[in-house]
């Protein structure tokens, strides 16, 4: 919907927090993004790339996180300002590199790294905080409080970082980064951009140009005195500030979104006149001079953040290092129990700990309308478990693998990774999948679970794998299972996109972010490089790919790799109709009286395929149904038909 | 003739569904709209779930003052837009209060645990009944069945734009939703449109 290159400053657009991040380096006059795409991430690149080629900058989806932050300074040492993003896996993924990268300093293009946090782990494996590596690593951090600010705080962390000479870092969290707000334009940068790797840094200087982190100390002593800087730059930050009454009966501290719910909160208590809000955007290093302005407003303080007590721990350091004389405020926050120290917080969760703290009741709704409304939900409103869309490759391949592991009958094991199949952990899988952490941990477990015959293990191991996953992370365990000879299947998912976050392509799929047809880096042809017995399966076919599976169990003799290649149902039905009409015979499905035990919806869980219970027959949803014809091959009756359209 | 103006700010709007039925669609839609006539507008949604069957649900906010968090509040909505009827009445269990306002698409879409047989879809008469219980006023539109008689069942969200526009509880007329709806459907604007004017006269009919 927004074009985030639209040249009309002053005009307001409803934007997603993503969109700002990419605004505000287009407005910053930014030549270079990279990213990989994770989820609440993957729209500052992906709207970056849209762009692209009009506002003359490059764009790309890096092969992962590491990669695209060294690429990007690669741009920043030639004088291009530069953008790496990713969500917080992604940090862990890139840290070696960023703890060296401090040491070096950046070029004379300004580097900035955004980093979306996902509270709740809503669409992550993991809940994780970025804020901590900033104090870890000493990057100048900032968080915006809103969208417009969201703009705003990208734009000007270009300048700051090139006044520095240091990366700056911008954490934004799932409702900044994915909720929408209004934001104004400003202006778009015209000038022509030139990269260039300048030699000589410094003309009184007999040294080339180098960017490296050693001698490390020394170094390390610029690295502090650059924070010095940073901090009394953050000090008289317009993104501080403070909203309330000169004295207040308690003052919140907080970031983020969390600025946006605290208001809220005070808003729905009508505390406008007792509760102060100190709101701080430049989070590290501490701008401790303008809280310390601010700490006596109130000898109750709250911190409000989300997801580990960064303010509230070192707001804690700060006052501790006050002269004894100070006043000694109590803090209430994640230490104290009255907020949350694990999950998303939310406009009535900052609510219930202002009226704990201030004695206050909130009632926002009849109470007999709240008990009646809550009662005929609860028994009303059945589950709805997150599935495999209708028609979804990995449905089949999961069937393919439960029924091979269980004609194979030795209790085989499968480990998974980060995607849409992680869902293979619950039933849309069929329970198939039994360990599931980062990116490419599940070949790596593999590797030693396949190496575990001389304990008596003989437990058939299969490691799956998205195809965007095999490129970032993958390649070097499937390495060690073919140097280490370690027993185990790598099977491949390849629905050609990185489906969960929204059909990026990747190495394997020919085409870069900004468009651009380019070589396709074969995934099969890489692993019989590596010396690895590799058979390409179409899922789809259900007993050649259970028979396949079945006879490279058997093989043994180190790590193998079965591609599961079939297009994501959501990438080919915007390109395509269905293939097929489908529906269910009535007069040959016999319902429970079929000794299949409802096989077709009780087990294989298509959300278009529906058990119509007064009729006792399952039976087609016409709307949900994309036309695969999968479920024709499941049932033992051959009671579904498939005709072709 | 004076511009119609919010009944309250911020005026808190739910728009729910199930994952792929095109609830971001229809949020993008009003929200736009919203922002060119001089709103603000925070808009949250669900995601992750959002194309995998799971429950969904906008929250927008509207405001002539400032820019609210992404979130309303529990017990807060006052209008309920419902793509699917179990999933208005989960919202009107939440954010539900006396005088809430539902919009609802009565085709239901089950879910896995429905078609597993772990969960049981409750009857669809005592249902939209229940719906209507919980809420001050409810308008019921066919739209996935007008829809169907249009051509395909993708057109239900026009319908429902048009029924949310029609009904008169947006300071939003015909004429400031049309533009955003040319943009957002370039290619099936002529159907969508007509969708658009259908769901309009649904709901005044």
């Amino acid at each position: 919907m927004a074009n985030i290159d639209i040249d009309a400053p002053g005009t307001s657009q409803l934007l997603i927090g993503n969109e700002a991040i990419a605004r505000g380096a287009l407005e910053a006059g930014i030549g270079f993004a990279a990213a990989y795409p994770g989820t609440p991430s993957s729209e500052i690149l992906g709207s970056l790339a849209q762009v692209a080629k009009e506002m003359g900058i490059y764009a790309e989806w890096s092969v992962n996180e590491k990669v695209a932050m060294e690429a990007a300074a690669g741009a920043s040492f030639a004088g291009i300002r530069a953008l790496a993003s990713m969500k917080q896996n992604g940090i862990n993924v890139v840290s070696d590199f960023l703890a060296n990268l401090v040491m070096s300093g950046i070029g004379k293009g300004g580097l900035v790294l955004v980093s979306c946090d996902d509270p709740s782990a809503i669409s992550s494996s993991n809940e994780q905080d970025t804020r901590p590596i900033a104090k870890w690593l000493d990057i100048p951090l900032v968080e915006p409080g809103d969208f417009q600010e969201t703009k705003d705080m990208t734009r000007w962390l270009f300048d700051l970082a090139e006044e520095l000479g240091t990366l700056c870092m911008l954490r934004s969290v799932t409702r900044i980064a994915h909720a929408r707000g209004n934001v104004r334009l400003g202006e778009l940068p015209k000038k022509q951009l030139k990269a260039y790797f300048d030699q000589i840094h410094d003309l009184k200087s007999v040294m080339p140009t180098t960017f490296m982190p050693i001698p490390s100390p020394l170094r390390h002593f610029f690295l502090h005195m650059k924070m010095d800087k940073a901090r009394e730059k953050f000090e008289g930050s317009a993104f501080n500030r403070y909203v309330g009454p000169n004295k207040a009966d308690l003052l919140i501290i907080t970031c983020g979104s969390c600025w946006l719910y605290s208001q809220d909160a005070v808003k729905a208590l009508k505390l406008e006149d007792r509760v102060g809000i100190l709101k701080l955007g430049t989070l590290w290093p501490l701008p401790e001079k303008f809280i310390g302005e601010h700490l006596d407003k109130s000898e109750k303080l709250l911190f409000v953040e989300e997801i580990d007590p960064f303010l509230e721990r070192s707001v804690m350091e700060m006052v501790a290092n006050l002269p004894p004389s100070s006043p000694r405020p109590i803090f209430y926050g994640k230490r104290s129990g009255h907020v949350n120290a694990y999950g998303e917080l939310n406009p009535d969760l900052v609510i219930k700990a202002i009226s704990t703290i201030l004695g206050l009741a909130y009632q926002p709704r009849d109470i007999e309308y709240r008990k009646k409304a809550e009662a005929v939900a609860k028994s009303n409103v059945p589950e709805r478990s997150m599935t495999f869309c209708a028609g979804c490759p990995h449905r089949a391949t999961f069937w393919a693998i439960k029924n091979a592991l269980k004609l194979d009958g030795r209790g085989g094991v499968v480990t998974g990774d980060i995607g849409c199949y992680s869902m293979a952990l619950g039933p849309a899988g069929f329970f198939q999948v039994r360990t599931m952490h980062c990116m490419g941990a599940g070949a790596g477990v593999a590797n030693g679970l396949g190496k575990l015959g001389q304990f008596g293990f003989d437990q058939p191991v299969l490691a799956v794998v998205g195809d965007s996953t095999f490129y970032h992370a993958t390649i070097p365990a499937l390495i060690n299972g073919i140097y280490n000879q370690s027993d185990f299947i790598l099977v491949i998912l390849d629905n050609s996109a990185t489906a969960m976050t929204g059909f990026q392509p990747h190495p394997g799929t020919g085409m870069t972010a900004m468009g651009e047809p380019t070589k396709v880096v074969s995934m099969e042809a890489l692993c019989c490089s590596l010396g690895a017995h590799v058979e390409v399966c179409d899922p789809f076919d259900l007993k050649g790919t259970i028979a396949t599976l079945l006879e490279m169990i058997a093989e043994g003799g180190g790590a193998k790799v079965a591609i599961m290649r079939r297009r994501c149902e959501l990438v080919r039905a915007k390109k395509e109709k269905p293939p097929y009409r489908v529906h269910v015979d009535p007069e040959k499905c016999i319902g429970e009286a079929c000794g299949c035990d409802r096989l077709c919806t009780r087990v294989f869980l298509c959300p278009g395929l529906i058990w119509d219970k007064k009729a006792n027959r399952s039976k087609i949803d016409e709307v949900t149904c994309t036309g695969c014809g999968l479920c024709v091959d499941v049932c033992p009756q051959g009671a579904i038909i498939k005709e072709a359209v | 003739m004076t511009k119609k103006q919010l009944v309250k700010d911020p005026l808190n709007l739910i728009i729910t569904g199930v994952g792929g039925q095109g609830n971001v669609m229809i949020s993008l839609i009003i929200g736009n709209a919203f922002v060119r006539e001089g709103y603000f507008v925070t808009l949250g949604e669900t995601y992750g779930a959002s194309q995998r069957g799971g429950p969904v649900m906008s929250h927008m906010r509207i405001s002539k003052e400032t820019q609210y968090s992404p979130f309303i509040p529990d017990g807060c909505a006052d209008i309920i837009l419902g793509m699917e009827p179990v999933e208005t009445l989960r919202m009107l269990g939440r954010y539900g209060n006396p005088n809430v306002i539902t919009i609802i698409n009565p085709r239901p879409i089950y879910s896995i645990d429905v078609i597993g047989g772990q969960a049981e879809y409750p009857d669809l008469h005592k249902l939209v009944e229940s719906v209507k219980e919980l809420s001050a006023k409810t308008w019921i539109i066919n739209a996935t069945e007008e829809a169907q008689k249009m051509g395909s069942h993708m057109f239900a969200n026009a319908i429902l734009i048009g029924a949310l526009v029609g009904s008169g509880v947006l300071p939003l007329d015909k004429k400031s939703v049309e533009p955003v709806l040319r943009e957002i459907f370039p290619k099936e604007i002529t159907a969508n449109l007509a969708a658009f004017n259908k769901g309009i006269k649904l709901v005044r009919s």
